[in-house]
């Protein structure tokens, strides 16, 4: 729903949030259910109420639990049968600098103001170490923004008396503590109330009248973002762009006035702001976000401007550079199919309205920004957050080499006339075991990513992947899998919970990247063996349709497994009857050989 | 602007806000008439008349207002 889509008009969501949440609800969507417990050291009433808005347009349902007024800390200290009852998915902190016991004063020496320093954080230290006890999800909790007057000054930020100062220590200690610990995010309000502004933010009024530590007005700013985090968390984050390329990633158009006269480079203004935007887009590859060409153009004109010297993007950068004069929503759409991609999964960026709004209405769920003039763009859509970061894995870097192996893959099987031939080709060596320490970050980032290859869609944290690892009620492979093009990293998960004789197939997972690859028939036949190794004599395995797996609603009739029930919703369940005799089924890919 | 006018924009603000365009508001109308005023939507309420109007209530007038009679005469000052 573009009112909810960056940049937003703040007021106009404040104002219209009792129709925007009726309209969102009137939708067909398919929702994943979540479970958000907030606690405010604060009002978090329109919190709350603005962040189900940015939720539900992005495909989550959420529902509430909301501590009583300021009581954060004793709703997670002491005894809570309501929130354990309501077992949260995810519980976010939300305190402000009004919240702080300590802030320092002149009369104190700096010994004292430290001794309070670390019992300030051990305050918050405690919560979060209970949380992790009792309630083993992720969490969010925000750091603080700066005070709203400086007794001392500019001294304020030196000094150890300062309340600057104070808040940047206290800030630096959760960062710390986020950055050594799995599952616990930070929310950085001191930079979002910088961007916002810190007196229209920390508004006095807001506090005094309703007791909100933040402006009415920069609630949609703080629930969006916060959003962001949860759908990265959740596995919602967009994964490629779509650029256009005149006045997009350069000036001028390339067909008009030759690749000697396009705008980029250190020349003029206009020539670096588009170096700039172009670097800013280069960065995004180590991140894993994957970079696509959509324009109208000639190809080879695409392909000189991407070449002219001053060019920080080079035709190399790109996975598919699609430059025709077909209309761009046939271009996008054939992108996303050629990169076994969503089209929902791209953010599309174009200078021109007219495309844009071809986009939005031909397909939709693609993320279409409205950009602004080309000095804007990289604010844009960083503030954006398309691609908000809560776990970097080793395999984010490589994503882009590996979309472009697979390209090449694709010319191969083009060539090679017989699919088995092709598959021989390859050369695939596949490793097959149980859930390894090495793996565990990007096997969790896995079940959160993957949407089409997913029969259950259930999502897991690195927490809940490490108890299953430690644990003797489950039997759980990870695949990874490489060729001669390259090596495609860990593409499939598998997880399944005993049951006496009965393995339930709590997660199926695997990588588009390696659809049709035999690699699933890999990870079938390691299954029966290590099920029937700890004598289970039936597989049940479970589809639970959404929006996006349709591909393996027969997936189990595939694998051999027989049908055995289906409800209203679709729902099926499977079995595979565990026995000496079975066959192997992958004939193309060498498992565990060294 | 005239008392008529102001009542005209408010009873959109109040529309929107309270997702109802059914509601009518006049000088006596207080968060008792209308269904769903609590002080939460207080809180949206005010916010959505401050930027119809481009003003902004001080806090002790906020506290001062009884119904919305009281608001109307404030916007005729300020706006």
């Amino acid at each position: 729903m573009q009112a909810l889509e960056y940049p937003f008009d703040s007021q106009y969501i404040i104002k219209k949030k009792k129709s925007l949440k009726r309209e969102l609800l009137s939708r067909d969507v398919k929702y994943v259910e979540k479970k958000i417990a907030v606690l405010g050291g604060s009002t978090t009433h329109d919190i709350i109420a603005v962040l189900e808005l940015f939720l539900l347009n992005a495909g989550i349902r959420p529902s509430f639990y909301e501590s009583e007024y300021a009581k954060y800390w004793e709703d997670v200290m002491f005894d809570n049968p309501e929130l354990t009852e309501f077992a949260p998915d995810l519980i976010y902190i939300h305190t402000s600098n009004r919240n702080l016991y300590h802030l320092p004063q002149l009369s104190e020496t700096a010994e004292e103001i430290d001794r309070n320093l670390s019992d300030e954080f051990a305050r918050f230290h405690s919560l979060w170490e209970k949380i992790e006890q009792t309630y083993h999800c992720p969490v969010i909790q925000n750091n603080f923004e700066f005070p709203g007057y400086r007794l001392l000054g500019n001294l304020e930020a030196s000094d150890v008396h300062g309340s600057v100062n104070y808040i940047n220590r206290l800030n630096a200690m959760f960062a710390e503590y986020a950055d050594t610990h799995k599952d616990f995010f930070l929310q950085d309000i001191q930079y979002l109330s910088a961007c916002y502004g810190l007196d229209r933010w920390a508004d006095a009024h807001y506090w005094h009248m309703y007791k909100y530590a933040l402006a009415v007005d920069a609630i949609p700013t703080l629930s969006y973002n916060l959003s962001n985090i949860m759908k990265s968390i959740f596995g919602k984050n967009k994964k490629a762009f779509a650029l256009d390329l005149d006045n997009t990633l350069w000036g001028g158009i390339i067909g008009d006035d030759g690749v000697e006269n396009i705008e980029i480079g250190p020349e003029t203004p206009m020539g670096q702001v588009f170096a700039e935007f172009q670097t800013y887009i280069k960065k995004h590859k180590d991140l894993g976000v994957i970079l696509n060409v959509c324009s109208k153009n000639e190809q080879e004109n695409a392909l000189a401007g991407l070449n002219h010297p001053d060019s920080i993007l080079k035709p190399d950068d790109f996975i598919l550079i699609k430059a025709n004069w077909d209309p761009k929503s046939k271009n996008l759409v054939e992108t996303a199919g050629q990169l076994d991609l969503l089209p929902e999964s791209f953010v599309f960026v174009d200078d021109n309205p007219a495309e844009r709004e071809i986009i939005r209405s031909q397909v939709p769920g693609v993320m279409v920004p409205e950009i602004g003039s080309v000095e804007d763009y990289i604010r844009v859509l960083d503030h954006a957050g398309y691609f908000e970061v809560t776990a970097l894995s080793a395999d984010d870097a490589k994503r882009n080499e590996m979309y472009k192996q697979n390209v090449k893959r694709m010319e191969l099987a083009q060539s090679v006339g017989d699919y088995g031939e092709y598959l021989r080709s390859l050369e695939m060596k596949g490793t097959i075991e149980g859930f390894i320490p090495m793996y565990l970050e990007r096997i969790a980032q896995l079940t959160n990513k993957s949407n089409q290859f997913n029969l259950t869609t259930h999502r897991y944290t690195r927490a809940e992947i490490e108890e299953i690892a430690d644990s003797n009620d489950y039997i759980d492979l990870y695949g990874k899998l490489e060729d001669k093009f390259g090596d495609n990293g860990v593409v499939s998960v598998v997880i399944g919970r005993k049951d006496n004789e009965i393995l339930h197939m709590d997660l199926w997972i695997m990588s588009c990247r390696v659809l049709k690859r035999d690699m699933e028939f890999a990870m079938m036949d390691a299954l029966v063996k290590k099920a029937n190794e700890a004598g289970i004599k039936t597989i049940r395995g479970y589809y639970y349709p959404t929006a996006k797996n349709k591909m393996v609603e027969d997936f189990y009739g595939r694998m051999g497994f027989h049908k055995t029930a289906e409800d209203a919703e679709q729902n099926t369940t499977w079995e595979f009857e565990v026995t000496d005799s079975y066959r192997v089924q992958n004939h193309y890919i060498k498992v565990n050989e060294k | 602007m005239s008392r008529e006018e102001i009542y005209e924009r408010l009873n959109e603000v109040f529309r929107d806000v309270f997702d109802d365009e059914a509601i009518s508001v006049n000088d006596e109308t207080t968060a008792a008439d209308v269904e769903g005023w609590d002080s939460h939507m207080h809180i949206s309420l005010i916010d959505a008349v401050e930027e119809e109007f481009d003003i902004r209530f001080d806090m002790k007038t906020v506290v001062k207002m009884k119904n919305v009679g009281e608001m109307v005469d404030v916007i005729e000052q300020e706006a």
